[in-house]
């Protein structure tokens, strides 16, 4: 029943994997798969948003129900800078950042006045607001969405048109973002979140101002999903309403619970799975989700911590997590 | 010895029912001021009003010379107004020394830092060890907090209020479900701390009450009535009437 604070990063896990994934469009070409790099890319993104989910449901006991709207708005914001000629990654991106930030201010200052189910609640209600005033915005495509002339722009000679070139910009993203991640957890912020986590009301009263940390979480994981967001529009050349529903909530918490709720690798290890899961079974039949659903009961059966607590079992880092 | 603790006209009203009725209450630097009255007397109610956990509708809270009637508990805290819980408050999925950690961060400014692990913040783990050590809990560091025997946990509990460095102790019956054996070594750990810190005691038990109290004030129905020196207040037939009766008696 104990509970680890220290969520160590092992290098020895990481910088394979992260060679692994250098190396792996040469290896997808190579075999005339270029597909894979599409997917490849399709999986890094969710990562790093099931990650920031993580760090809020996992670290911080904030169980959100609406973190589609912040990958949403990340998305839109490209899409409709791109719409009125603002093409560059380099303002569109960051104000996909900056616009998803202020909004989990905005809706973390409200939201984080409750607690439990009520907070899972008027998190969800909150997206719901958000899904469908872009659903009513006709002149930004309204339910059929809005796509993209073309990627974002980034420097004459680099083509994110390109896949194999995206897919390098969302792993630098992803990558870096997993590591601030790792240092964040480990740090006295992410000491205090877990604490929060574990027992709030004597947080407060070992003089800990509560509220200011959770509301620090919750931009931080709203920024980074309004990352997310602006990489899956790229990805997608298409923001659609069906990225701000509460599917796509449910899709991210999902992953994070396949994965490991509060381990440092949860959200990576449950984007992984659920997508390729999705990817496999996609191919067999439009039922898919059935072919999920049985999976998930397995994991709630034998890893009811998540994928990540097997890795912990039979790994050589041993108590990482 | 100064004042550094005034309550002044404190109420509080839940509905209809008025749990601290006008509540005046001066507590010295230094002393030991006992709490005492009979059940739903609104003892814990003053508790939550002194630590914050709860605003009065009426009157209020000067501290070390400021007024603190609206200042949430964190803010208390850090100016060394801080309190145990009466039903045990701790971590307890983490070790004993995880509790500790946490509880000495608290203390060691400000935790808005992203980047070094605390893991490497050596002069964490050396206060955290202390604190363990000063409640008697060291050798029990690595055990998580929920397995600890009761009394254990309770002294984690006076463990982790020590850790904010206070200037004042609420400590909430700090003996509640303790056996004999363990309400002695709280009884010496408390007055162990008596000399360097000021103690607001909660408590039931009338055999601590009168071996560590300097003062005792008495609450019955949300009033104080009658403070004073403990053989005043084991005379006062005022008292006698509320509230002690033979309990005092057989104290004596």
């Amino acid at each position: 029943m104990g509970v680890q604070l220290d969520h160590p990063l092992h290098a020895a896990v990481a910088l394979p994997l992260l060679a692994a994934l250098i190396v792996f469009p040469f290896v997808v070409l190579a075999i005339d798969e270029p597909f894979y790099v599409v997917l490849a890319s399709r999986i890094l993104i969710f990562a790093l948003v099931a990650t920031s989910l993580n760090l809020l449901v996992g670290f911080g006991g904030m169980v959100s129900f609406g973190h589609a709207a912040f990958l949403g708005a990340g998305a839109y914001v490209v899409a409709i800078l791109m719409q009125h000629g603002v093409a560059s990654a380099w303002i569109a991106w960051p104000a996909a950042v900056a616009v998803a930030a202020l909004a989990a201010l905005a809706i973390g200052a409200v939201c984080l006045r409750t607690r439990g189910v009520y907070f899972i609640m008027i998190t969800l209600a909150f997206a719901q607001m958000v899904y469908f005033v872009f659903v009513s915005l006709k002149a930004y495509g309204g339910d059929d969405g809005l796509s993209l002339a073309s990627r974002s722009v980034v420097a004459p000679g680099i083509d994110l048109n390109s896949d194999t070139l995206f897919y390098y910009v969302v792993l630098a993203f992803a990558s870096t973002g997993f590591f601030l991640f790792a240092r964040l957890v480990n740090s006295r912020f992410g000491r205090v979140l877990q604490g929060i986590r574990e027992n709030e009301t004597r947080m407060e009263a070992l003089g800990y101002a509560v509220h200011r940390y959770k509301l620090g979480a919750f931009v931080l994981a709203g920024a980074t999903a309004g990352l997310g967001g602006a990489l899956l529009v790229n990805q997608n050349e298409l923001a659609s309403p069906g990225t701000l529903s509460w599917t796509q909530s449910g899709m991210l918490l999902t992953m994070v619970i396949l994965g490991g709720v509060g381990y440092l690798w949860g959200g990576v290890m449950g984007a992984a799975a659920l997508l390729l899961m999705e990817e496999l079974l996609a191919a067999y039949t439009i039922h898919w989700q059935l072919g999920l659903g049985l999976v998930l009961l397995a994991v709630v059966l034998f890893a009811p911590n998540g994928l990540a607590t097997l890795a912990r079992a039979a790994g050589p880092g041993g108590r990482d997590g | 010895m100064a004042e550094l603790l005034r309550l002044r006209g404190l109420i509080k009203r839940f509905g209809g029912l008025v749990a601290t009725d006008g509540v005046d209450l001066t507590v010295q630097e230094g002393e030991v001021h006992a709490l005492i009255g009979p059940n739903g007397a609104g003892k814990t109610t003053l508790v939550h009003l002194i630590s914050g956990a709860l605003r009065g509708n009426a009157g209020s809270v000067f501290f070390a010379g400021e007024e603190l009637t609206h200042a949430p508990v964190h803010e208390r805290v850090r100016r060394g107004l801080v309190r145990s819980y009466q039903v045990t408050s701790i971590f307890t999925r983490l070790s004993a020394l995880d509790n500790a950690l946490l509880a000495v961060q608290a203390a060691a400014g400000s935790s808005m830092r992203f980047w070094t692990p605390v893991r490497t913040e050596r002069a964490f783990t050396r206060d955290a060890r202390a604190l363990l050590m000063r409640v008697g809990l060291l050798d029990r560091a690595e055990v998580v907090a929920g397995t600890l025997a009761h009394g254990e946990q309770r002294k984690l509990e006076v463990a982790l209020a020590l850790a904010a460095r206070p200037r004042l102790l609420l400590l909430d019956e700090p003996l509640a479900g303790l056996g004999p054996e363990e309400s002695l070594h709280m009884v010496e750990l408390i007055g162990g701390l008596a000399g360097e810190v000021t103690i607001v005691l909660v408590e039931h038990d009338m055999d601590a009450v009168f071996k560590l109290a300097h003062r005792i004030s008495v609450l019955v129905s949300g009033r104080i009535v009658a403070t004073g020196a403990p053989d005043e207040i084991r005379s006062d037939a005022r008292v006698r009437q509320a509230y002690l009766g033979d309990e005092l008696g057989s104290a004596a």
